[in-house]
């Protein structure tokens, strides 16, 4: 059973989700459900990322079919990386849901979305094909919509709408992207395409496949300038769809872009690589200027998504081994600390009644453990040493320098300024200041509080510790640049031609 | 409704229902399956909710169909277990000869799938026929 350790965390959220559904009429049951897949889906995950510690890539083709013909799952460092972290946070979101969760909310099919939503995120990280990977988004897509109209507000169906209209179109793009690379190619195996690929005479239909991929993935990853659905839909949903959807959504996305940017093309040559790096000065700035305005926690969280997906794509626009290294370390710290945030202001809602920051406050006095909570992950994300943050920003900042490129670090600690301004701005308002309206701060319940203070300590366990994890990132990066490594695992180290048209 | 509307869909009701289960099963080795079937039983009942009303259809489809759906997907998970103890790969089907005819845990999927699409769509026309009837 050993070689199945990568199929576990995609099908107990699959039996998870089903089991849910058909416990519709008891709401009791479903909860337990839900926390004892997503229980066991961690530990799954914990045990991948075991497996292939040492360097191992695990593979396997679903109904015995030999790749390239088969459908085939794969993992390496960074994706059970991913798969863990993502389990994780799911895992704290469901617990954070006992005590937020309405009646309501779970007769609308909060838990069965939920565990589809990680079927998809998880089947997104784990799948080694092309159009599979296309399958997981759509998958996510649907679940995702199913979890922003959970009220069925008026605003929330007008943010579903906004964010199914660009992630269809993004979607659409990918499909004629993958069909694209299928004409010019022969094969959909993402390690077969590494070694056809090159082997490729260089085309217009390739390059067009490359761009088209860029934009699809970067819409999934809210880049500047197609990230104006992100902070138009996020805010809508309840605090715990947004905490998942800020946490993984995004990453997704990013994901698939560092997947397809390092084994499929190469990010160095031609003209891939400024127009990346404008990109991610781009995402970076925008992100920030536009949390500057805003006085909706969730706005300005969501503002801040942005801007912290413009580091992680600095990575890629380096794309030396450390910078990748440093995406890597980014992406950890970003999504533990983001949903994180998110949690917190899900409880500061619960405690004044508010998102909006103007409403609220006298939370320093009310609840100084909640205060303290805070503190955590916004100085974190704002790159205060000794904090995960500040060596995410450290290494990619670091790598942008060593790569000659200076102006994307000089960007980038310029917004790391700004992000304080905005951290601060909620600080003072929701913490600092008396309650405008002098109304005593309600009682946040523990359930709350926990996976809150679960995520702080592993963000204070990376600041004080950042050692393992930076190690375990740069062989992460390693094994994500060199595509021997994965073809290798396919082949059984000889490099068999692919299917060539 | 008129009664002679009403009065004919209850035949066609039973009539797509077994044409349903034809194609369903049909699809082992020739166009159909869950997909189809599970279309055409859902247009069933969406016939019933349309002549008689949308109360009388859930009556007849007993479950909710949410609770279709993840029977449906739970049957289709459990069909892909078998194949983790052969080879080690999730979906890879049994089969077994049982005189001329050949039988595998792929039909236990498929059901499974027929079993998603009534419920998908039925609980989509339902709601939609539901908000019309008001």
């Amino acid at each position: 059973m050993f070689d199945t350790l990568l199929l576990w965390p995609v099908i107990l959220p699959l039996a998870g989700a089903a089991l849910a559904a058909a416990l519709h009429a008891f709401p009791a049951v479903q909860r337990q459900v839900a926390l004892t897949t997503m229980v066991l889906t961690f530990g799954a995950s914990l045990f991948l990322v075991d497996a292939v510690m040492e360097g191992a890539i695990l593979t396997k083709a679903f109904g015995g079919w030999m790749p390239p013909f088969g459908i085939v799952f794969v993992a390496d460092r960074f994706s059970a990386a991913m798969v863990v972290i993502s389990s994780l946070l799911a895992l704290c979101a469901l617990v954070f849901a006992m005590g937020d969760l309405r009646q309501r909310q779970v007769r609308s099919g909060f838990y069965p979305l939920f565990l589809g939503l990680m079927i998809g995120v998880n089947g997104a990280f784990l799948t080694g094909d092309i159009f599979n990977l296309y399958v997981w988004f759509e998958v996510m897509l649907i679940a995702t919509l199913g979890l922003i109209t959970l009220d069925r507000t008026r605003a929330q169906i007008d943010g579903a709408i906004k964010y199914a209209v660009l992630n269809l179109f993004s979607t659409i793009l990918f499909l004629m992207a993958v069909g694209l690379l299928y004409g010019a190619t022969g094969t959909l195996n993402m390690a077969d395409l590494a070694v056809v690929l090159p082997q490729t005479e260089p085309s217009a239909a390739l390059t067009l496949t490359a761009m088209m991929f860029l934009l699809a993935f970067g819409i999934k990853a809210g880049f500047f300038p197609m990230f104006f659905w992100l902070p138009a839909s996020y805010h809508t949903a309840s605090i715990i769809v947004s905490a998942v959807f800020a946490g993984l959504l995004t990453k997704v996305g990013v994901y698939a872009l560092f997947r397809v940017f390092t084994l499929l093309f190469e990010v160095d040559n031609g003209t891939l690589k400024p127009l990346i790096a404008v990109i991610a000065a781009g995402t970076m700035l925008f992100g920030v200027f536009g949390a500057a305005i805003q006085w909706d926690v969730r706005r300005i969280l969501s503002f801040h998504i942005i801007s912290q997906i413009g580091y992680i794509m600095l990575g890629l626009a380096v794309a030396t081994p450390l910078a990748l290294a440093g995406a890597v370390f980014y992406i950890i710290h970003h999504i533990v600390v983001k949903a994180n945030l998110f949690f917190v202001a899900g409880a500061i809602h619960r405690a004044t009644g508010s998102f909006d920051l103007r409403k609220s406050g006298g939370l320093m006095k009310a609840s100084p453990l909640l205060a303290v909570l805070f503190a955590i992950p916004a100085l974190s994300l704002a790159g205060i040493p000794p904090l995960s943050g500040f060596w995410a920003k450290f290494m990619v900042v670091d790598a942008s320098f060593q790569g000659e490129a200076a102006w994307l670090a000089a960007v980038a600690l310029f917004v790391g300024l700004l992000t304080i301004f905005s951290m601060s701005k909620i600080w003072i308002e929701a913490f600092w200041k008396e309650h405008p309206r002098a109304v005593r701060a309600r009682p946040v319940p523990a359930v709350m509080l926990v996976p809150i203070a679960a995520l702080g300590i592993i963000t204070l366990a990376i600041g004080f510790n950042p050692e393992p994890l930076v190690a375990f990132s740069n062989l992460a990066a390693e094994s994500m640049g060199d595509r021997t490594q994965l073809i290798g695992a396919f082949y059984g180290g000889e490099h068999t031609a692919g299917v060539t048209p | 409704m008129s009664v002679i509307f009403s009065t004919m869909s209850r035949l066609f009701f039973v009539l797509m229902l077994v044409a349903s289960i034809y194609m369903l099963f049909r699809g082992h080795n020739e166009p159909g399956g869950g997909f189809i079937g599970g279309l055409f039983a859902a247009l069933a009942f969406a016939l019933l909710a349309l002549a008689d009303s949308v109360a009388a259809a859930r009556k007849a489809l007993i479950v909710h169909p949410v609770v279709l759906i993840g029977c449906g997907l739970f049957l289709a998970f459990l069909s892909g277990l078998p194949g983790l103890f052969s080879d080690g790969s999730f979906l890879t089907h049994w089969w077994a000869e049982l005189g001329s005819t050949h039988l595998g845990t792929a039909t236990i999927f498929d059901i499974g799938v027929f079993m998603v699409v009534i419920g998908g769509v039925l609980a989509l026309v339902f709601r939609f026929y539901e908000g019309v009837e008001q």
